[in-house]
């Protein structure tokens, strides 16, 4: 009957929709262990963010070359610091980059070592300068060595 | 209608409703696929401990590959200072990505105020990065089933699916979710799930040089972290919002957003 023909065109779509959709929903798509509202995703998902190559490696992997500069980091101030922190991301090194880029910039020390006068906070108990009075524009390096900030029995305040 | 009909059909709307209320509570897919796993990742950040140096989120920028110039990022560090007559000043300059290293705090709109010792009654810095929520809305509003909870509680974001339509970064009530400027598709912090998954710490509690940021298992009891949250007073924010934050704070004043 004529007047149906809209009603077999409608579910004709429907079908086709149907059908395509087990060729584009990955067969591990759905709801997973979070269950229902948190848990409906596609689960590859997981193993791929696994695989994401971490950048930053830790001191430990530095040591097995750098022992020295390590244990020279390490019984000073500074000990409490990643040498990745300044030495930047120690991922592919020493192949490739065989070279890691070094931050020098003052701007780099005064992260912790510009003097803010917070009374509740530690950052008021770090020996900080103010960077408009203290050898403005000046590299830090150039007088302190990073390697050997005074370790706290040697400090004199 | 007729009284009697009117009756029957009350009382078999009430049975109905009440019928299906009661499937609901049998049914909860919830409960039927309730987590096993043995590990569910918090976090503690301790805010009388942070220093402002911000190399979390050099660290994190470097790490998870957001642009690093671009004014996104997956974590931040906040500069509260309380002031004893002109009230509460917070900024955070770059996501903190620098560090504070003026005592001038950003207003926004290129101005800028020095604020004096004399003037302060605390100041601190607060950290800030996705809270991992046991009940995300971002999660929920999804349309596609592009972000998800996974088993160990952590709330990821899987960019092949993801379409684009921002409704996950309007729902999360913490502002943790931002377009990658490359990629076009939400992102947020996920406890460098790619380095806790092979027993690394995430790349910022690595640099932080006076362990403010720590992670740890809440399902293990013998856990130094799920310790100091069971046993000391601990915070999160916004809770009134019902979501369920798993980073916890040690010293949030009430001055925090």
């Amino acid at each position: 009957m004529h007047v149906l023909r809209p009603l077999y065109v409608v579910l004709a779509i429907a079908g086709i929709i149907l059908i395509a959709r087990t060729f584009v929903v990955p067969e591990d798509f759905g709801i997973h262990e979070s269950g229902y509202m948190y848990g409906w995703y596609r689960k590859a998902n997981e193993a791929e963010w696994r695989a994401f190559k971490p950048k930053y490696q830790g001191q430990e992997y530095c040591r097995d070359c750098h022992a020295e500069q390590e244990q020279q980091v390490r019984s000073s101030r500074h000990n409490l610091i990643e040498c990745e922190n300044c030495h930047d991301p120690a991922r592919g090194h020493p192949d490739d980059p065989q070279k890691l880029t070094l931050d020098r910039s003052r701007e780099l020390c005064l992260r912790c070592h510009t003097y803010l006068p917070y009374p509740t906070s530690k950052r008021s108990e770090i020996k900080g300068i103010h960077p408009d009075q203290h050898n403005p524009g000046g590299e830090c390096a150039g007088c302190h060595n990073p390697h050997q900030a005074p370790s706290p029995n040697r400090r004199s305040r | 209608m007729k009284r009697r009909d009117f009756l029957k059909l009350a009382l078999g709307g009430s049975a109905a409703l009440a019928l299906t209320h009661g499937l609901n509570e049998i049914f909860r897919p919830v409960a039927l696929h309730a987590s096993s796993s043995p590990v569910r990742w918090v976090f503690l950040v301790d805010t009388y401990k942070c220093i402002g140096c911000g190399f979390c989120v050099k660290a994190c920028k470097l790490e998870n590959e957001i642009p690093y110039d671009a004014n996104v990022s997956r974590t931040w560090v906040e500069r509260y200072i309380v002031t004893k007559e002109e009230g509460v000043f917070a900024d955070t300059p770059k996501e903190a990505r620098n560090g504070f290293t003026t005592s001038r705090v950003d207003l926004g709109q290129g101005r800028y105020q020095d604020i004096s010792r004399e003037k302060i009654d605390k100041a601190f810095f607060v950290p800030k990065l996705c809270n991992q929520c046991e009940k995300p809305p971002c999660v929920q509003v999804c349309p596609v089933g592009a972000t998800y909870q996974t088993a160990e509680g952590v709330v990821l974001v899987d960019p092949k699916w993801c379409i684009g339509c921002g409704y996950c970064i309007m729902a999360c009530p913490y502002g943790m979710r931002f377009f990658h400027p490359v990629h076009h598709v939400a992102e947020k912090c996920n406890f460098c799930y790619h380095r806790i998954a092979q027993k690394m710490k995430p790349a910022c509690v690595l640099a932080c040089p006076v362990g403010a940021r720590r992670i740890g298992n809440i399902k293990d009891p013998g856990d130094a972290v799920a310790k100091t949250i069971m046993t000391q007073r601990v915070s999160v924010h916004k809770p009134e919002y019902g979501t369920h934050p798993q980073v916890y704070y040690l010293g949030l004043s009430e001055e925090v957003r």
